[in-house]
């Protein structure tokens, strides 16, 4: 039967493609089911685009500064429809790379929008798909408004990163609701385009999920690029016309009006649990609205799994590309290693970059671990000062008694990359003399990540 | 019908037992419970005793001759009655041998069987971060399951099981004085890796490869304890000697790293919640090890007397086979013979002995300065089947530490 598959895949983003692929290189026929690019959000309005605007804008601000340099750039002018549509040809590039990997791997891939079906049965159109080992949900999230407040997404003046992304001339004053990692890094982008730019958070700082100091650090940067933060705000009321929004914002116990020519929400997601048939299928959710799933990542409903976004948080790319290898692995009847849910690394790509593994320093208090802090900045490594990149610093959580990595923090230039040193040393446990006795290239920003460890330990060498 | 006397078992080991002397002769009357001659065993001489009432109708086998355990020595029965004169051996075995002999040959085990594996038995796959917990800890990570790719052993292994694991190996406190249950003993079965360190070592050097660890342990404060107690003995009881002031100290520094305090029995070990002290005595032409037991609860004058009462009994070879059976942990001591250091070898299945030197004054620095102290060489072995380096080490320390500070075993 030509609709008959082993393992049917509902969605092809991050998750559900390396599923896809995992499943075919273990001998499973396979079909993805995606209605739009391949790729899902991260490759096409997410994660990757932003990445190229990111550039643009650490371009534009490196430009700036480059008589520092003894490079002199004359007027630097900035055009953000151009960066927007290289953005669009990096997204596309990535898009094709994964049609590629499906051809490569033989998944047949199913245009359409899919609804699960009870039997494991998924139907598109009136096509109906039937797996014979396994549905895999991946179906991801996607933007949302708070319409409480009248910021509902209308596309013009209250828009999300989708509209963002796509625009081809940016407004002169911009109001982000959210600064969490999409909302600092559009700060960062825009600002960099030349939008007068204000960050507004409802908890108590920017990036509220990263360590205190790392919150700080970006605040103090940001603000020196003009950028307004303001943090433990509360919008209470939104006034959206035509050309402008007026948000009514409370902070600190004093009321305030900002006036910008859009807002751009970048408070949570919502994932896409609607209409794909779960009900019908007795599957379950969470009290927060996710997929309920077991250890094993299967939903209430046997043979049917769930990953990615719709599984639950955190919602990164990366944690649900490795739900779909384990998932893949579980199927195929291996025993896949069990994922870490405490090790997921994560980063913000915004200048300087925030990267982080493991607990905070604020959650190794609460927990009573006994522990201490070791730190290094970058104004003291020799690489970062030579690059101009002294913003930042490394942060390593020891655990007093035996040195284990309770947690590490990194801002900085490249945080993103030098975070994956603490990311294997945690997943193996070595402690945070193994991350010092690894011999460390001179002058490298990893070097501070070493430092760090020593400072650990109380024998920090160069400062 | 006329009975016959077989050789018997006397020990638990005996293969083969020497007539020492008949203390009936033919024609003499027998009781059941008789004693009819002292028979020499690989330990002691027993006594042989009458199974049945009668006379003592033959003897066949002349005082001083060796016999292998279960052939006739001689027959009961009514007088006048005939019985077979031959020294006729049941089951074919061999002949009776005149005079002494050294023990039969054990027969030859099949060669073992070459290994799957040859993996580094003895290289444990555990993170970084295990090991730190488990060397604080002191569990023997040999002795955990790993949970992690490829049977690494990770955080939750030794965290998770730790109180599980802490109790087989060197329980960190002395406080775990024995086990809850109340049991003599616990047998843990052997870890796959513990297997293989088992064949592999035992095929590297004999049945039984060992390994050895020295310390020199400072006995000033020993000695000055020891005059001070037997001046207040005084003349009324017997004097606390050192190797009695050693047996108490090893016997409690057992108690807390019960991962010495055991025996290797092939398929698993067995892990002695009480201490029972194997003391090795110097016989005429060998050897023997009475058994203090449960020396770890008696006084250093219960030891003392203890220990010379079955000192005694084993020279004159009077000991009873529980007496030198069941030891967990052994002790020979050639200090009296000015002996510094030397290396014991383990009496199976016990997997550690300690050989107790001379006690030699010594200069020995202190500070800037040279003092002469009273010093004494130990050394362990060590089964390594059972007992690591670092468990082994542990001990010792330990031992050290009780008797270079002997109010520490008051504690």
């Amino acid at each position: 039967m030509a609709n008959s598959f082993d393992v049917i895949v509902l969605g092809g983003g991050p998750a559900g493609y390396v599923c896809a692929i995992r499943c075919a290189q273990l001998g499973l026929a396979t079909a993805v089911i995606e209605q739009e690019k391949l790729g899902g959000v991260c490759v096409n309005i997410g994660c990757i685009p932003t990445k190229a605007l990111l550039h643009s804008a650490y371009i534009a601000n490196l430009l700036k500064e480059s008589k520092d340099f003894g490079v002199e750039a004359g007027d630097v002018k900035t055009d953000y429809g151009v960066a927007m549509k290289r953005s669009r040809r990096v997204a596309d590039q990535n898009s094709k790379g994964v049609e590629f990997l499906m051809k490569k791997n033989k998944i047949t891939v199913v245009k359409g929008t899919g609804v699960l079906q009870p039997g494991r049965k998924v139907k598109v159109g009136s096509d109906v798909y039937e797996a014979k080992k396994a549905v895999v949900i991946a179906t991801g999230s996607r933007v949302k408004g708070i319409p409480q407040i009248g910021l509902e997404i209308n596309k013009t003046t209250v828009i999300s990163s989708d509209e963002a992304l796509l625009m081809e001339k940016i407004p002169a004053t911009l109001a982000i609701v959210g600064a969490g990692a999409v909302g600092m890094e559009f700060a960062d982008i825009f600002s960099a385009f030349g939008v007068k730019v204000t960050v507004i958070e409802a908890l108590p700082r920017i990036l509220p999920l990263e360590d205190a100091e790392a919150s700080d650090t970006l605040s103090k940067s940001y603000r020196k690029r003009g950028i307004e933060v303001i943090a433990g705000a509360k919008v209470t009321k939104a006034t959206v016309a035509k050309d402008k929004v007026t948000l009514d914002v409370e902070a600190g116990g004093e009321k305030k009006q900002i006036v910008a020519a859009a807002v751009l929400m970048a408070a949570g997601r919502a994932v896409n649990i609607e209409n794909i048939g779960l009900k019908e299928c007795g599957i379950q959710l969470t009290e927060r609205g996710f997929i309920k799933v077991d250890k094993n990542l299967q939903t209430s409903t046997a043979g049917y799994y769930a990953i990615g976004d719709v599984a639950g948080p955190p919602m990164l790319a990366h944690k649900g590309s490795r739900e779909g290898v384990v998932v893949a692995e579980l199927i195929a009847g291996q025993k896949p290693h069990p994922i870490k849910y405490d090790n997921v690394p994560s980063v913000t790509y915004c200048h300087p970059e925030v990267a982080s593994i493991g607990l905070t320093e604020d959650q190794c208090k609460e927990k009573k671990l006994d522990y201490v802090a070791g730190k290094f900045p970058f104004s003291a490594n020799g690489r970062a000062r030579g690059t101009g990149e002294t913003e930042g610093f490394v942060k390593i959580l020891r655990d007093k008694k035996y040195g284990e990595i309770l947690g590490a923090h990194i801002v900085g230039a490249h945080a993103s990359e030098m975070i994956h040193e603490l990311a294997v040393a945690r997943e193996n446990e070595y402690t945070v003399e193994e991350v010092d006795l690894a011999i460390h290239a001179h002058p490298t920003m990893s070097e501070a990540v070493a430092e760090a460890a020593l400072d650990s330990q109380g024998r920090v060498l160069n400062i | 019908m006329a009975t016959k006397v077989h050789m018997e078992a006397l020990s638990p080991t005996m293969e083969e037992g020497r007539l020492v002397k008949w203390n009936k002769h033919e024609g003499d009357p027998v009781k059941s419970g008789d004693t009819l001659a002292e028979v020499e065993t690989d330990k002691a001489v027993m006594e042989l005793v009458a199974r049945s009432d009668g006379q003592l109708l033959k003897v066949l086998v002349p005082e001083g001759t060796t016999v292998p355990v279960g052939n006739i020595v001689a027959w009961i029965g009514k007088p006048g009655e005939k019985v077979d004169g031959a020294g006729s051996t049941e089951q074919g075995a061999a002949a009776p041998k005149a005079g002494p002999s050294p023990a039969a040959p054990a027969p030859k085990a099949p060669a073992p069987a070459p290994l799957a594996a040859p993996a580094d038995a003895t290289r444990v796959k555990a993170s970084p971060l295990a090991k730190r917990i488990a060397k604080d800890a002191g569990v023997d990570l040999k002795l955990v399951q790993g949970s992690g790719p490829g049977g690494r052993v990770i955080k939750r292994d030794v965290e998770g099981g730790a109180a599980q694991v802490r109790a087989v190996a060197a329980p960190a406190q002395s406080s775990v004085l024995r086990a809850p249950s109340g049991a003599a003993y616990e047998d843990i079965a052997l870890t796959q890796i513990r297997k293989t360190i088992a064949k592999r070592l035992a095929a590297s050097i004999g049945p039984i490869p060992h390994f050895f660890l020295t310390t020199e342990i400072d006995m000033e404060r020993a000695a000055e304890a020891r005059e001070a107690l037997n001046k207040q003995l005084g003349e009324t009881g017997g004097k606390i000697s050192f190797n009695d002031i050693v047996i108490k100290a090893v016997a409690l520094a057992l108690v807390q790293h019960r991962a010495c305090n055991a025996w290797f029995q092939e398929d698993h070990i067995r892990y002695w919640n009480e201490v029972h002290i194997g003391m090795a005595v110097a016989i005429e032409d060998g050897l023997i090890t009475p058994v203090i037991r449960n020396a770890d609860m008696k006084s250093l004058r219960q030891i003392g007397e203890e220990s010379r009462e079955l000192a005694g009994r084993a020279r004159t070879r009077r000991l009873k086979p529980e007496e030198y059976t069941g030891a967990t942990f052994s002790v020979s001591n050639l200090g009296m013979f000015d002996i510094d250091q030397f290396t014991a070898v383990i009496n199976p299945p016990e997997a550690g002995i300690v050989a107790i030197g001379s006690i030699v004054a010594k200069a020995v620095p202190d500070g800037d300065r040279v003092v002469v102290r009273r010093r004494l060489r130990v050394t362990m072995s060590c089964d390594h089947r059972v007992i690591d380096g670092a468990t082994g080490a542990a001990y010792l320390k330990t031992l050290k530490q009780m008797l270079e500070n002997p109010l520490a075993m008051l504690l």
